[in-house]
């Protein structure tokens, strides 16, 4: 019988956290987050499901300690807000290149800088580009409602040890602080020691076994041919991710003209959004990613084929425009991209949305749109 | 009375001719070879083998851990 | 009696570690860190633990430690060992983890971190070793860098007015709680390495017996660095470092105990 529970984001990733076996969580108090690790530590996992729950001395320091636990087979989380995550984007570069699974959430508040501790998304860039050094991606995963923050935890830590590379749950400070129904997942038994070893063993570092080599888990290589040979590697991994794991949700796309897309937050105002512009007789589709990376580029070139216009809604000053633009240029498709946000931790409203749209689109709302193919 | 003799053998190849085992030595019995090994290093032996005693002071000292120490009773 | 009388398995008293992999060191000739891997591969040996052991790796000139003892590791970004072992520790109780780290990694770049590890009392052993510079980049000035002693960027000595004061990190340590056994050793005579070996098995077995942060600051030569031959710098070693960083024990507790006075 599942269990329905009326929580905050925040509550709910620690809460799931602990239902989906999870062995560690790392973290260092930041807003808007902090609840995940005082639920945590208010809920005393250790004492139910054995798993460990510590708080750094830094960000830098939690993600390190990830690092450890991660290169040990070990499900492993932490999370932070903005600020934090810029702290351990060292951390994560090298648990990319050392290819660990983890969970990292980023509860993204306006920078930059100290900026506000108001709800954002101007870490799009910082998520789906790698963040740290060198070429490495994250796997991007982003809720927009509770119980997807729910869900995502499971599906993050699956996602993260299908390809041994991190993934983050790119949230906000508005769904992370929002309270909503939630359907909890059923308690798994965490990983036993026998299972890591079957599992993980061939990299994992568990103590060497006298009947394998000695692990040793680094990001390290001096010699450029292998170097060359290991980038090569992740970036069919990432290849592989962008073939199988892309997903979206697309709201009454089927006969858009225009289609704004918008994750997260601002998913949810333009839903809304969609239903006032089509009540004004303007044929409007939402198209929703819910992984940020691998981004939906195939669904975006199928809608850059029929629509006039793309409007992607970002609490940034447009990031994932970007990415956009880029998938309607490899479409060969000439319709326009624009980008409507608000920053500094201010949500834009539904009606501003579709003032935009309109604004924006004037000439295609009155003529059409011009195809060069 | 029992005399205690050792003997020492370097692994030429290992050596890198540091000359931390010719310093620890306390009877002069290793010192650096005029021959270099293939990796271009005078590498240590055993200049006067007939003063070891087999303490391994040598051994404990040298960092590339490439010397074996033989001990007996005579 | 003939040389090949004497070399016979039975009178075998000294040979490399089997927990010692079969390798050449990329480390310059006479580089303490030979040493000190030795000493561990050994007393991993000794104490049967290869199978538990985990080791965390530095960035520096030990980034390699993982090539020579046939151990379990993970190779930490700079500075970041403490935490990295410390992960592993948590959620590998039984398993017997230990960082290996030099002084721009452990007191510069990693104060930070080896100070809240220890200060937790992470049950992990750390080999920090001082030899006062920075090795792998080619010989900076280190946090430990002696007052006066010339480094790549210090090439008039270092001055206290501009640089600050060569850190005595190891007597902050064994001034927080969570650490139990505290100790500054050396590896440049064969004596100092036999005592180096008895204080990291006692600090070992003090992390097997869960008592704590174990911590051995083995000072060291960089002879490259220093710009001297390995026995000369075994010499300045002594004459040098030796008085400002002195040998000894700093604690012989256990985590949480009061601290002492010795």
């Amino acid at each position: 019988m599942a269990e329905i529970r009326l929580m905050k984001g925040n509550e709910v990733l620690a809460e799931a956290a602990i239902r989906c076996g999870c062995d560690g969580y790392f973290g260092y108090p930041i807003t808007p987050q902090s609840e995940v690790m005082e639920t945590l530590m208010a809920r005393e996992p250790w004492n139910e499901t054995g798993m460990v729950v510590l708080q750094a001395e830094s960000e830098v320091a939690a993600i390190n300690m990830l690092y450890g636990a991660a290169g040990t087979g070990k499900k492993s989380m932490t999370s932070s807000s903005s600020p934090g995550i810029s702290l351990m984007s060292e951390g994560l570069s090298y648990i990319a290149g050392a290819e660990l699974p983890c969970l990292v959430v980023n509860v993204q508040r306006g920078g930059p800088g100290l900026g506000t501790i108001q709800p954002s998304q101007a870490d799009y860039f910082q998520a789906v580009k790698g963040g740290g050094h060198g070429d490495y991606k994250l796997i991007v995963l982003a809720p927009s409602s509770v119980q997807e923050m729910n869900d995502f935890v499971d599906l993050g830590f699956e996602l993260a040890f299908k390809y041994r590379n991190p993934a983050m749950i790119l949230t906000d400070g508005a769904l992370g602080q929002m309270m909503e129904k939630v359907e909890l997942a059923e308690f798994k038994p965490r990983w036993t020691e026998e299972e890591i070893e079957n599992k993980f063993g061939v990299w994992a570092s568990t103590g060497k076994k006298t009947n394998r080599d000695r692990n040793v888990v680094t990001s390290l290589v001096m010699d450029s041919e292998e170097m060359e040979q290991n980038n090569l590697r992740f970036q069919e991994k990432y290849k592989k991710m962008e073939e199988e794991e892309v997903r979206y949700e697309a709201i009454q796309c089927e006969d858009a003209d225009f289609i704004i897309v918008a994750f997260g937050t601002c998913s949810r105002v333009c839903l809304k959004s969609v239903e006032l512009a089509r009540a004004k007789g303007l044929k409007v589709g939402l198209l929703r990613p819910i992984t940020l990376f691998p981004f939906p580029n195939k669904i975006i070139k199928e809608l850059a084929r029929k629509s006039k216009g793309f409007l992607s809604v970002e609490m940034s000053a447009g990031q994932m425009v970007e990415d956009i633009k880029l998938a309607v240029y490899e479409a060969g498709s000439t319709v326009r991209v624009n980008y409507y946000g608000r920053m500094g931790g201010i949500i834009p409203t539904p009606e501003e949305v579709v003032d935009a749209l309109e604004d924006k689109f004037s000439w295609e709302i009155s003529y059409g749109v011009k195809r060069s193919y | 009375m029992a005399k205690v003799i050792g003997a020492v053998v370097v692994d030429k190849e290992g050596c890198k001719g540091c000359n931390l085992c010719v310093e620890a030595c306390p009877h002069d019995v290793l010192n650096l070879n005029k021959e270099v090994n293939s990796r271009g290093y005078h590498y240590s032996y055993m200049e006067n083998p007939e003063n070891c005693i087999g303490c391994a002071n040598c051994g404990v000292v040298c960092p590339d851990t490439c010397i074996t120490i033989y001990r007996m009773k005579i | 009696m003939e040389l090949k009388d004497l070399i016979k398995p039975e009178n075998l008293v000294y040979d490399k570690s089997k927990v010692q992999r079969d390798v050449y060191m990329h480390y310059c000739p006479g580089c303490s860190h030979g040493v000190v891997h030795k000493i561990l591969s050994e007393l991993i040996e000794e104490l049967d633990i290869q199978d538990k052991t985990i080791g965390i790796a530095p960035v520096g000139c030990a980034v390699f430690a993982y090539n020579y003892i046939d151990v379990d590791w993970q190779e930490a970004a700079h500075g970041r060992a403490p935490a990295v072992a410390t992960g592993v520790a948590r959620l590998n109780p039984e398993k017997f983890v230990f960082t290996y780290q030099g002084d721009g990694d452990l007191a510069s770049i990693g104060s930070a971190e080896i100070m809240h590890a220890c200060n937790r009392g992470e049950n992990i052993l750390v080999i920090f070793i001082n030899n006062g510079i920075y090795g792998m980049t080619g010989g900076q000035m280190a946090p430990t860098t002696l007052e006066g002693m010339v480094t790549s960027t210090t090439p008039s000595g270092r001055n206290t007015d501009l640089n600050g004061y060569p850190m005595k990190i190891t007597n902050l340590i064994a001034e927080l709680p969570g650490t139990s056994y505290v100790t500054r050793q050396a590896v440049h005579t064969a004596a100092a390495v036999r005592k180096c070996k008895r204080s990291v098995k006692k600090a070992i077995q003090n992390v097997l017996d869960k008592k704590g942060t174990s911590f051995v600051e083995v000072v060291s030569t960089c002879n490259s660095g220093w710009k001297m031959t390995p026995d000369g710098a075994n010499k300045w070693m002594a004459e040098n470092m030796l008085p400002y960083y002195p040998l000894g024990d700093l604690k012989d507790s256990i985590k949480g105990e009061p601290i002492s006075e010795n």
